[in-house]
This record gives C-alpha cells, sequence and structure tokens, in this order.
C-alpha cells in the first residue's frame, strides 16, 4: 500500500520535472508556446501574437538588433534583452536583419521593442514554468 | 517595409501588447487577467499622457 504511493509521487516529481524543463525551453523558442503545450491554447497564442507582434513591428520601424560581441554594459543589456525572443532573434541574426537606421527617428522604438519583446518573452517563459511545478493554474 | 508611428501611436501599440503579457503571466483567473491587462493599459497610457505634459510644463 504504502509502496505504490510512493511510487505513484515519484512517477508524478518525474513528470512535472520534464514538463518544468520542456515548458521554458519550448517557451523560450517560440513565444507562448510553454503554454500551448500544456493545453493553455489561448493564453499561449494571445502570448505568442503579442510578442511577436512587438518584434515584428520593431524590426519594422528599423530598430537595431543587439550582438553578443561584449561593448558597453547598455550592449550587453540589450543583447540580454533580444535574445529572449528565441527563435525570432536567431532568424534575425540569421537573414542580417536589424541593422537600425539612424535616419528615421522611430527607429529608437524599434530597437525598444525588439527589446521589450525579449523580455516579455521572459516573463512568459517563467510564467510557463511555474504552470509546469503547479505553481499556478 | 519600413512602419513609421507616431511618439503616441508607438505608445499605445506598446501598451496593448505589454498589458496583454501583463494580465496573462501576472494573474490566475480569466476575470482577473482581463482587469488586470485593463489596469495595465490604464496606467501605461495615463503614464504617457502625464510625462508628455509634464515634459510640456517643463519646457515652458
Amino acid at each position: 500500500m504504502a509502496n505504490s504511493t510512493t511510487e505513484k509521487s515519484k512517477a508524478s516529481a518525474v513528470t512535472v520535472s520534464a514538463m518544468s524543463v520542456l515548458a521554458p525551453a519550448i517557451g523560450w523558442f517560440i513565444p507562448g508556446a510553454g503554454h500551448m503545450i500544456q493545453k493553455r491554447w489561448i493564453r499561449g497564442v494571445l502570448l505568442f501574437i503579442s510578442i511577436v507582434a512587438l518584434f515584428l513591428l520593431g524590426l519594422a520601424m528599423q530598430g537595431r538588433i543587439y550582438k553578443a560581441n561584449g561593448g558597453d554594459i547598455l550592449d550587453i543589456l540589450g543583447f540580454v534583452g533580444d535574445v529572449g525572443a528565441g527563435a525570432l532573434y536567431i532568424l534575425t541574426l540569421a537573414m542580417d536583419w536589424g541593422q537600425g537606421a539612424i535616419a528615421f527617428a522611430t527607429a529608437d522604438y524599434g530597437t525598444k521593442f525588439l527589446i521589450v519583446a525579449g523580455l516579455l518573452n521572459f516573463i512568459a517563459v517563467a510564467d510557463a514554468y511555474h504552470i509546469a511545478i503547479g505553481k499556478k493554474q | 517595409m519600413t512602419i513609421i508611428l507616431n511618439h503616441f501611436s508607438a505608445a499605445l501599440v506598446f501598451s496593448i501588447f505589454a498589458s496583454i503579457v501583463f494580465g496573462i503571466t501576472h494573474k490566475e483567473t480569466t476575470r482577473d487577467m482581463v482587469r488586470y491587462g485593463l489596469y495595465c493599459f490604464g496606467l501605461f497610457l495615463g503614464g504617457v499622457l502625464l510625462a508628455g505634459w509634464a515634459m510640456w510644463v517643463l519646457k515652458r
């Protein structure tokens, strides 16, 4: 009796651990996907739309993407924000987008949109993790 | 493709999407998520208007 209860709680602990790693990882890579794989479809779709829209608007406004090449502290912070967007960031680097354009006054807004999209995705990843560990419904 | 938004439009768009994410990630029930999202949106927009008027006063 006691053994089967212990085995069940060990099994559920293993299940929670796998999702607690997978959900944040996939949520970082694709915004909102960490929620979708845990069957929070509406939340996941809304997060996806919001974060991707902010990122794409940032690119369309000729914002600048930061790279991991050190430099001053603000460049490093910009990189940390940008990398939060996951696959969007990787795709942007691969396609050589996000060069920035000083000529456009709103390019500065675009740069901030790109950073904030990444930071919001970090928040979404944390939320997906909390759902995975049962801290949140 | 280049999109040029004016200052207020950029702030509005930012507020909408940030409020959606905040509402979803900070609350548990759907009702609380919607209420908190609207609250955040109001704070964002109110802050933008307040900051704008404050800058106008300073410029005077």
